[in-house]
């Protein structure tokens, strides 16, 4: 009886090291924000305020539901780099929908996300039709709808009351029920209603079950009779469907629509969709993984604010944050 | 150069081991310069691995290897090369670099390993050194071409000139012939009588193809089994007794083939090509509740021919008839929604996600069926048809959950068998079931495939294990050079006519 308990811790301790490695891969990520809001608290007082954790999640909601798109295109192993073109994109048109145009709230939301949606044409084109590699595929279409985006405005910003840039001066108001999307709580609510949705649709249905398997394995999803490029082809929609939803937050936000505004969202969520692989150990790209990314990117972003650290040296931390979640999904996954 | 010369080397008592088998035993092989011996046997009986012995890559082998009558020692490559023994093989791509020229491949040792302490290159000694070897083995191409931009055929005949280069007194070609056109192999065999009787080098010819074997071959050396059993001069060989050598082997292994009714035609295949060519021509029907072989060795097409039917490969040309309507397939997903299932060759390439639960790899190809109208998944009732069907296959396995890259091979045979079970379909295709299955597993998945037969499915068995196709199927296709030659009824041939027909015997 003895001997075996003994047997038994020796093998314990054996893998103690194993066991801490597989612990910290699955809860590192929530463990490190627990830290981080017990770190900034003690630093400083207010920042455990309720306001302030209600301006943390107000600052993520667009990068989480950006994110969100970046995590579907990583569920058929594919990449999205265009979504931040995507954001300034649709941005730009819901803006010149209400100021040049001066149309409903309902209508200008609608057309700027369903115009967005060509950038996913072109991307499911390239990319399931003319086979070219994800990242380089959506690298180029992002170059290109950078500069569409900038060609519709002629190069300029747009904003109530601005004329446009040959002169001819503008009418149109930017709508109080559009500005109250950029507002909290909606914008909260908006990106947790947008996260859970991804999640049941991920977990629960059959399409979201037909994603992972192209992304696992795209030959044997084939085989097994599934359409793999029509799913590949919904990925880069879903993708592109969220990062312009991202950019009408935006839009909605800042009620303006300004040069590239999209293109700092592109790196933090990458690194949230990231991070989320790892979260509680599911290994592969998922929704809420992909908020707690967001949550910690935020915190992490709100508390060096506070700490006086300046808003130009951020990007060194924001670039370490994503160097070490890729780590994790790397080094996990063999 | 000492060009007339004759030079021989000997291979005495060779055995090898590896963990569990023993892949050599006692095999005796000579080849001398000037001529082409065949070195022959099925699939599995040691051709490889003696060639191996022979070019240095296993060292842990036992016997001896005379070169010109004196002991040689052969561990490593180097060892080999040193000798003057250089090996061709069947995927040439895996030695040329695409993007260099045609001389600096051929060069490519002196490039390499001759270059001493010199930084530059003496690009017009190289030039002058490559056309003289691309002359040697006939090839009348600007050396300067990029080899990516050369054909098949050509690109072995750089390989052969890198051979040259490299002062080889002895080749190996393993299955030259297999990708090649009949024109290109009657180019190669001109090459290879050239090489022999004007340059003096030996050849070791490789080839499953019998005819060919008595076009250009001197010597046969037949192995079976890791076993040398014969070894004559051609003249002395009839095809019928190359292949009652190679084969020997006592048939021991049982079929639980049970009786079925066989019905009427349910599947039919006219005139099927592949859009490249992969296979062409193909006839073929199954009747309902009828187990239907095709056979053939390696490379005969038979994987293309499934993943044909299947949509995975893309149609040229011809016609898939299901119960009397002509099918349109255009992808797997279409030839599923019409009643067809394939279990491919490479499970877990193709045929399971390692990464998934068992469950989940069940019911892919049918999650139609357990999804609601809004599409959402009831994994309840999913469950509930895995355990069923981990129960009738005995599947080994803790339970549903477990992820399928834990278990063994044969189980993860029984997932992707499984899946299609679930689905029903009206025509099963198995692509080689049984390859790396233990002996049990194997029991299990022939019982399994008689049940389909027996509830009036139809089933195509594709395998190069002519035994099991004696054992399981009722009627029997031999392909050839990606067609089917001949249509036998399993019980009224023999092991030797179908190895016969599968080496292109006529």
């Amino acid at each position: 009886m003895s001997a075996t308990t003994s047997e038994t811790s020796k093998a314990r301790k054996k893998s103690i090291g194993a066991i801490a490695l597989d612990f910290f891969g699955k809860w590192g990520t929530l463990l490190t924000i627990a830290f981080l809001l017990v770190f900034f608290s003690i630093k400083m007082p207010p920042f455990k305020s309720m306001a302030n954790m209600e301006t943390i999640f107000r600052s993520i909601s667009i990068v989480t539901v950006v994110a969100i798109g970046i995590t579907i295109s990583l569920t058929v192993d594919g990449f999205d780099l265009s979504v931040g073109s995507v954001v300034t994109f649709a941005d730009t048109l819901v803006i010149s929908m209400f100021v040049w145009y001066e149309f409903g709230t309902v209508l200008g939301i609608f057309l700027a996300i369903f115009i967005s949606l060509s950038v996913a044409v072109i991307n499911s084109f390239l990319i399931v039709k003319l086979k070219i590699f994800d990242l380089l595929a959506t690298l180029a279409v992002m170059f290109i709808f950078e500069g569409v985006a900038l060609t519709y405005t002629g190069g300029g910003s747009i904003s109530q009351g601005m004329p446009r840039l040959d002169g001819t001066p503008t009418f149109g108001r930017i709508p109080d029920a559009f500005r109250l999307i950029g507002q909290s709580p909606y914008i909260i609510i908006l990106m947790l209603v947008i996260v859970a949705t991804v999640h049941i649709f991920l977990n629960y249905t059959k399409h979201g079950r037909y994603l992972y398997m192209v992304g696992g394995n795209r030959e044997a999803a084939r085989l097994s009779g599934i359409p793999v490029d029509r799913y590949r082809t919904i990925a880069y929609f879903l993708s592109a469907f969220f990062a312009s939803i991202g950019g009408i937050m935006l839009g909605a936000r800042i009620g303006s629509s300004q040069v590239n505004a999209g293109a700092g969202f592109l790196m933090p969520a990458v690194a949230a969709a990231f991070i989320g692989y790892s979260v509680a150990g599911v290994k592969k790209p998922n929704a809420i993984g992909t908020l707690v990314g967001a949550v910690l990117v935020g915190v992490l972003e709100n508390g060096l604010i506070m700490l006086s650290v300046p808003y130009y040296s951020l990007n060194i931390v924001k670039g370490l944050v994503l160097a070490i979640a890729l780590a994790v999904t790397y080094y996990s996954k063999d | 150069m000492d060009s007339q010369q004759k030079h021989s080397i000997e291979m005495k008592g060779i055995s090898i081991e590896f963990p569990g088998v023993k892949a050599l035993t006692d095999v005796d092989f000579k080849i001398g310069s000037g001529t082409i011996h065949a070195l022959i046997g099925a699939n599995g009986a040691g051709k490889s691995t003696l060639m191996k012995v022979l070019g240095g890559v296993y060292n842990h082998y036992m016997g001896t290897i005379t070169f010109d009558g004196t002991a040689v020692n052969i561990k490593t490559p180097r060892d080999s090369i040193k000798l003057g023994v250089a090996v061709v093989y069947q995927e040439v791509d895996t030695a040329l670099i695409p993007y260099l020229s045609i001389a600096e491949n051929i060069m490519l040792d002196a490039l390499v390993n001759d270059m001493g302490h010199r930084q530059f290159v003496n690009w017009k000694g190289i030039r002058a050194a490559a056309k003289e070897y691309l002359k040697r083995v006939n090839l009348d191409l600007d050396i300067r071409t990029l080899v990516q931009d050369v054909s098949l055929a050509d690109k072995q005949r750089i390989l052969v000139a890198r051979a040259l280069a490299g002062n080889s007194r002895f080749l190996i070609l393993d299955e030259p012939t297999a990708p090649l056109s009949q024109t290109e192999t009657d180019e190669l065999f001109e090459l290879m009588r050239d090489l022999a009787q004007n340059q003096n080098v030996g050849i070791i010819f490789i080839s499953h193809r019998l005819p060919e074997i008595f076009e250009i071959c001197d010597t046969v050396t037949i192995l079976r089994d890791g076993e040398k059993v014969a070894e004559k001069p051609i003249s002395e060989f009839t095809q019928k007794d190359i292949v009652e050598h190679m084969l020997g082997r006592k048939f021991d292994e049982t079929y639980p083939k049970t009786a079925v009714d066989i019905g009427s035609t349910l599947f039919e295949i006219k005139n099927l090509s592949e859009a490249n060519g992969a296979i062409h021509d193909v006839n073929l029907a199954v009747r309902a509740g009828e187990i239907v072989g095709v056979t053939g060795l390696v490379g005969a097409g038979k994987t293309e021919l499934c993943k044909t039917i299947f949509g995975a490969l893309r149609i040229g040309s011809g016609d898939i008839i299901l119960n009397g309507n002509p099918l349109k397939i255009n992808s797997p997903h279409t030839a599923v929604k019409q009643g067809l299932a394939l279990v491919p060759e490479e499970r877990r390439k193709e045929g399971v996600l390692v990464e998934e639960p068992v469950y989940i790899n069940l019911t892919v190809a049918s999650l139609n069926n357990f999804s609601n109208r809004f599409d959402f998944v009831n994994t309840t009732s999913e469950r509930v048809a895995a355990k069923k069907i981990i129960n009738e296959l005995g599947i080994r396995t803790p339970s549903e959950n477990q992820k399928v890259a834990f278990l063994s091979g044969g189980n993860q045979q029984k997932v992707a068998v499984g899946k299609w079970l679930i689905a029903d379909a009206d025509v099963y295709i198995f692509d080689e079931p049984t390859k790396g299955v233990d002996v049990g597993a194997k029991h299990d998945i022939f019982e399994l495939i008689g049940q389909l037969a027996s509830d009036g499915k139809g089933i195509i068995y594709a395998s190069s294990e002519i035994p099991e196709i004696m054992g399981i199927s009722d009627r029997t296709y031999v392909m050839y050079d990606r067609t089917i030659v001949k249509e036998l009824e399993t019980t009224e041939t023999t092991e030797e006519e179908i190895l016969f027909y599968s080496a292109g015997g006529q």
